[in-house]
């Protein structure tokens, strides 16, 4: 039994890292999505958190526990920089000014020769045990659960449903979008630097718009009821393709069809559990 | 306590509000009434922050003007406001609708209670006590963790009120609170209304339905075509001429708003 699992886990070890990375984007995502933000420079930050850190592995020689975190702290420090006027913007606005900021991120890194230009940086030592990249999944969920169990969970979703609303009860709405696009950033930094560790390659390619679709979709299939929506919709989405191998030219075809059908027919998400998020039940007279 | 002050709106060519002002004091009712497009929402969104006027002072005591004070932090000075259009937060609870009216109040950071400390978990439990007490009050104890929008429309209407009041303002705005309510509904209301005004916080009023008005409010400011026609007591404005006319036009043709 013990070796079948080896076996299994052996063979599909790309795939499985593919689910963890994919769910720790999706989380990503989903801090923006949230709280209402249409904030697509997930892959920008992506690739700054990637290129750091393999930068710092391959040429520095620094040892994977320093360069994952720069990785994630330096694509912190490129949001703070940039969140305030991102923030100026709103709806497709910010859609298309974050999809830009992921496309200049790309073109930096093809027009950049340190970077290894259009083949990216490879050899990478893929030393990120699975078990250490599906640790940093969970804890990631769970921070994120119980921050939205908590009050900052209520105002998170009190600025998706209605911005005016929020403001008028006092929500600081512009602290919570700039919470959501922090964490965002740094999340999807760290999901960077873990793909290039557990990959062993970083290209420019891996950043593109495509790919920032597809992180939109896994929660947009997911929904924003609870983190766990966001990383069921990247299980999904990232096994489905596999399990329809055998029809690999209709793979995309697939994927969107069941998109389709969620946005038609549970426009809320597959993920049922709303978050219940009253702590003083018992308060009651 | 509120007073506003020579506020004029224009929208392009437009002069939505000019020259209107007129004060509100401590622990009274103050309504603000006028045909259809006479400017009243305009203005309670001048007053309320969501606008800002073309020209005019708002100044509330104790901190004045409110010019550059926006929005968001005008909760937090003791101003609370309903919408006309209910604007609840649908896919949440009643109680987290009424704990959403009480943030203001919150000392801790968001930060603090997304990892659950030892303070912000005190903090929750008053604020849901406090928030119960109030639901008790508009009498929506027992649905406190429906959904919002499985209220009844007059429910609903309470609601706002309550987490509006979850602020503990000094002033508290109401556009429109009766519409669309039935008699019943409408008697509840006002028999809540003179309870907070009874507990010291002063109320502007937005509302067409007269009978209800002259009922319950103190003072009534009469605006009509962005314009100040009157200001007194019910009885006063019952009898003004201007008054009169704006509503029933000057030779009595026009009784729609009667």
């Amino acid at each position: 039994m013990s070796d079948f699992i080896a076996n299994f886990l052996w063979t599909y070890q790309t795939v499985l890292s593919q689910v963890a990375i994919n769910s720790l984007l999706a989380l990503s995502m989903y801090c923006v999505l949230a709280t209402g933000q249409l904030f697509l420079g997930q892959v920008g930050f992506m690739a700054i958190g990637a290129y750091c850190s393999a930068v710092l592995t391959t040429m520095l020689g620094m040892p994977l526990w320093v360069s994952m975190p720069a990785g994630a702290l330096l694509a912190l420090l490129v949001a703070l920089l940039l969140v305030q006027p991102m923030l100026r913007l709103s709806g497709v606005y910010m859609a298309i000014g974050t999809i830009a900021f992921g496309e200049v991120i790309r073109s930096l890194a093809i027009n950049f020769d340190v970077l290894g230009g259009a083949l990216g940086i490879s050899g990478i030592p893929q030393s990120l045990p699975q078990t250490a990249l599906y640790a940093m999944v969970i804890v990631v969920a769970a921070i994120l659960v119980c921050a939205m169990h908590s009050r900052l969970g209520r105002a998170v979703e009190a600025v998706r449903t209605d911005e005016l609303a929020a403001q008028a009860m006092g929500v600081d709405v512009r602290r919570i979008k700039l919470i959501s696009v922090l964490a965002s950033a740094a999340l999807a930094g760290l999901a960077g630097a873990a793909g290039a560790h557990s990959m062993g390659t970083v290209t420019p390619n891996d950043f593109s718009f495509v790919s920032s679709v597809a992180i939109l979709s896994f929660v947009v299939l997911g929904g924003v009821a609870s983190p766990l929506g966001a990383i069921l919709g990247a299980v999904l989405l990232t096994l489905l393709p596999e399990l329809l191998s055998s029809f690999s030219e209709f793979r995309t075809m697939i994927n969107g069809l069941a998109i389709v059908l969620v946005v038609l027919l549970l426009p809320s998400g597959l993920f049922p559990l709303k978050i219940i998020r009253i702590r003083g039940n018992a308060k009651r007279r | 306590m509120l007073s506003v002050d020579n506020i004029s709106m224009r929208f392009m060519g437009l002069t939505a509000l000019d020259g209107v002002s007129f004060t509100v004091k401590r622990g009274e009712v103050h309504a603000l009434i006028g045909p259809n497009g006479a400017g009243k929402t305009t203005l309670f969104n001048i007053i309320s922050g969501v606008q800002k006027p073309s020209a005019g002072t708002v100044s509330f005591e104790p901190v004045g003007d409110l010019a550059k004070i926006p929005l968001g932090l005008r909760s937090g000075l003791g101003m609370m406001r309903t919408f006309q259009n209910i604007r609840l937060f649908g896919s949440m609870s009643v109680l987290e609708n009424v704990l959403l009216g009480a943030t203001c109040l919150r000392r801790g950071g968001v930060l603090g209670a997304a990892i659950g400390s030892p303070a912000a978990r005190r903090e929750e439990y008053s604020v849901v006590a406090a928030a119960y007490a109030l639901l008790e009050r508009v009498g929506l104890a027992d649905a406190a963790l429906a959904p919002a929008l499985s209220l009844s429309y007059g429910a609903q209407r309470r609601l706002e009120i309550a987490r509006a009041l979850a602020g503990e303002p000094r002033l508290l705005m109401l556009d429109e609170p009766a519409a669309g309510m039935n008699d019943a509904e409408r008697e509840t209301l006002a028999d809540l209304i003179s309870s907070i005004r009874d507990q010291g916080i002063a109320i502007l009023v937005v509302e067409h339905d007269m009978p209800f008005i002259n009922k319950l409010s103190d003072r009534i400011t009469v605006l009509n075509f962005g314009k100040r026609i009157a200001s007194g007591s019910p009885y006063e404005i019952c009898r003004d001429p201007a008054v009169i006319e704006a509503y029933l036009g000057s030779e009595h043709r026009d009784t729609e708003h009667a």
